[in-house]
């Protein structure tokens, strides 16, 4: 895998191979330009490496553990499973990471208002927690469809001090969400940031959200090392848009021997607009910013998705994992809702953890692999985030 | 002899301004493109900017937006547009430039695409989402098929790299007006002389200005500055209040031309 360093992406336009790019309206060309500028001089100023660890750790709770999920790992008679938790992680998932490192820059920059996108909710928690921590005011979008699914998360926000707008626009979820703080962020891109809340966009959002998260990977190694004194040979982690998969997977991707799979939300099966699987049924396109796969029609347009999970219920995937499924480096695959919500409820049944929609795509492929891998494999899932969110919608779904 | 640049080398030969309406293709199907196209025509309009609707428009505000939704229920593709292109072309001579999403020539495949647009009469393309640094080879192609590229140059961009723009754009450079996404504004921005001013320092091509411009008298005001006045969203909300009704051209027309009347004027 020494070929991987070696072709040095993203390059300097924010290229993986053919995909990634800056495709945003000129508006937003300069400000990409200058967010891109303040992040390379951030990434040389120690004070600012400093403070990004400070609040990790003080404010966050970082490290997060990682959790030798026994009970899990007799059941399934195989592998030997370790669990990351950014379950445990202030504001219940990994987006955190990301949002405190953008929020520092923003700071730099002088912006004073802060806008955001999210789907399950997650992101615009952690957003607007950030936010609030700092003295910024913050706006988020989120579709009207996800606002009624992820309710709990709604109040959050404004608990936080946030305006929460639901997007009526398309099927209501994340996709509009995004269109609709683009459309914001072009018109007031003078005073705000926008916080991006996953690896994907114009560049330089997919290097920068990251590297704000391979603080995930980067511990987890360490972990593993002290725990095994060996590497794992198996990592596995949810993608929708891709940041927390990303986030586990980078510091180890030099490790040839170290396996790796992205879960894509399989929805009700790959049928054309019931599930965001876009390896499955996508192709590559141009969508909010950059070049990857995309679900789309015919003509271009983009397609209908649909996911228990908010989270991964979006029509296009990362560019650098699309880059990482040409080299052969990552592989992908996909779990339905209705394995999602089985690994759902085994996760809390036989750990006492209750994960999110999001994370229990990643632990019904591991419910499957695991049991045909010997004793001695190591595998980690990135637990991505807690399930509180959740627990009315599964509630309803299995009649609890 | 590009329609465009003739148009424009026409209207400053007679030191006339210049005015491009926008319309939404399909919206509310593509039988009245056609018919509001020829109308515009005869009404004096110099350039129509046709917008191929998109899923995803996240350059537009609601309006056009709207008008997207409405091109895409009645069916239209891309391919569509073309063929009503070719459709207005055989009583028409207006320019006309496609105002597009990247994706959709992406998907239907960059070369064929402009090489069929060509083929169909279009005579420009701004494709919203494609700056001039992903665009190399796109640029190549359209020079090929003798299309003009027309490039934005927003507020926000800086000074060299408006001379970037001036220098790979053809056919006019469009200034938007205001940092946003389109849509009525009941003031324009007075920093419009400014800009315009910077702009012409780095080139020949005419400066149309857009966004955000809605009446007469805004189109009088801008024309003072500009060698062309783009208006789309206050167009496109009187076809979304026509609907399909069957005053729907003479209507539109009939506010087409003040706004026409108005830039002629100034």
């Amino acid at each position: 895998m020494s070929s991987i360093a070696a072709k040095k992406v993203p390059d300097a336009f924010g290229h993986f191979g053919r995909y990634g790019g800056r495709y945003v309206p000129e508006t937003l060309m300069h400000p990409l330009q200058q967010l891109e500028d303040e992040y390379a001089r951030a990434q040389q100023d120690p004070e600012f490496q400093r403070d990004y660890d400070y609040y990790l750790k003080e404010f966050c709770g970082r490290p997060t553990p990682l959790y030798f999920a026994e009970r899990l790992t007799r059941e399934l008679g195989g592998a030997k499973i370790y669990l990351k938790r950014e379950d445990l992680l202030h504001t219940g998932a990994h987006k955190i990471n990301n949002c405190v490192g953008q929020i520092l820059l923003a700071k730099r920059m002088g912006k004073t208002r802060i806008i955001a996108e999210t789907g399950a909710g997650q992101h615009g928690v952690a957003t607007a927690t950030v936010a609030a921590m700092f003295g910024f005011e913050c706006v988020v979008y989120m579709g009207a469809v996800d606002c009624e699914r992820q309710e709990l998360n709604v109040f959050r926000m404004k608990m936080l001090g946030a305006e929460v707008v639901p997007v009526k626009a398309g099927q209501q979820t994340l996709k509009e969400a995004i269109n609709e703080a683009m459309r914001d962020w072009v018109t007031n891109v003078r005073t705000t940031h926008y916080i991006l809340g996953t690896a994907y966009g114009a560049h330089p959002y997919p290097l920068m959200v990251r590297n704000f998260q391979r603080v995930i990977g980067d511990e987890a190694r360490q972990q593993i090392l002290e725990k095994e004194k060996r590497l794992p040979d198996l990592l596995v982690a949810c993608v929708g848009g891709g940041s927390n998969a990303l986030g586990l997977f980078y510091p180890f991707i030099e490790d040839e021997s170290v396996r790796m799979v992205g879960v894509e939300a399989g929805g009700k099966g790959i049928r054309a607009g019931k599930h965001a699987a876009r390896f499955q049924g996508g192709s590559l396109g141009v969508l909010q910013g950059t070049r990857s796969y995309l679900l789309q029609d015919k003509s271009g347009q983009i397609q209908l998705t649909h996911s228990i999970s908010a989270g991964l219920d979006y029509a296009a995937v990362g560019p650098e994992h699309a880059w990482l499924r040409d080299q052969k480096r990552v592989d992908y695959t996909y779990a339905t809702d209705k394995h999602a919500l089985e690994a759902f409820m085994k996760l809390a049944r036989l750990e006492g953890i209750i994960p999110a929609l999001e994370s229990a795509h990643a632990i019904a492929e591991v419910i499957v692999r695991a049991p045909k891998l010997g004793k001695d494999c190591l595998v980690i899932i990135n637990l991505s985030g807690r399930g509180d969110k959740d627990v009315s919608q599964v509630a309803t779904k299995l009649n609890l | 002899m590009n329609r465009i640049v003739e148009r424009f080398a026409r209207l400053s030969r007679e030191g006339k301004k210049g005015f491009v309406a926008y319309i939404g293709a399909g919206d509310p199907q593509l039988a009245a493109t056609r018919r509001l196209a020829l109308a515009f025509d005869k009404a004096g309009v110099d350039v129509l900017e046709l917008g191929v609707p998109f899923s995803d428009p996240l350059a537009d505000g609601l309006v056009n937006q709207l008008a997207a939704q409405r091109g895409l229920e009645s069916g239209t593709t891309p391919a569509k547009v073309l063929a009503t292109v070719a459709a207005i072309r055989k009583t028409s001579q207006i320019p006309i430039v496609l105002y597009i999403y990247f994706n959709l020539i992406h998907r239907y495949g960059m070369e064929k695409f402009i090489r069929d647009a060509a083929q169909a009469g279009v005579d420009g393309m701004l494709t919203l989402d494609l700056p001039p640094e992903e665009a190399e080879v796109y640029e190549a192609l359209m020079r090929k098929a003798g299309l003009c590229n027309i490039y934005l140059i927003a507020p926000t961009t800086p000074n060299d790299r408006m001379e970037l723009i001036a220098k790979r754009c053809a056919g006019f450079i469009y200034y938007v007006s205001r940092e946003g996404v389109t849509g009525m504004q009941t003031e324009v921005a007075d920093t419009i002389s400014q800009m315009t001013k910077k702009i012409r320092a780095h080139t020949t091509l005419p400066v149309a200005v857009g966004f955000g411009i809605s009446t007469p008298a805004q189109a009088k005001a801008v024309a003072a500055s500009a060698d062309a006045v783009v208006v789309g969203s206050a167009i496109v909300n009187q076809i979304a209040l026509c609907g399909r009704g069957p005053d729907l051209v003479p209507r539109v027309t009939k506010f087409v031309k003040s706004l026409v009347q108005a830039v002629k004027k100034s």
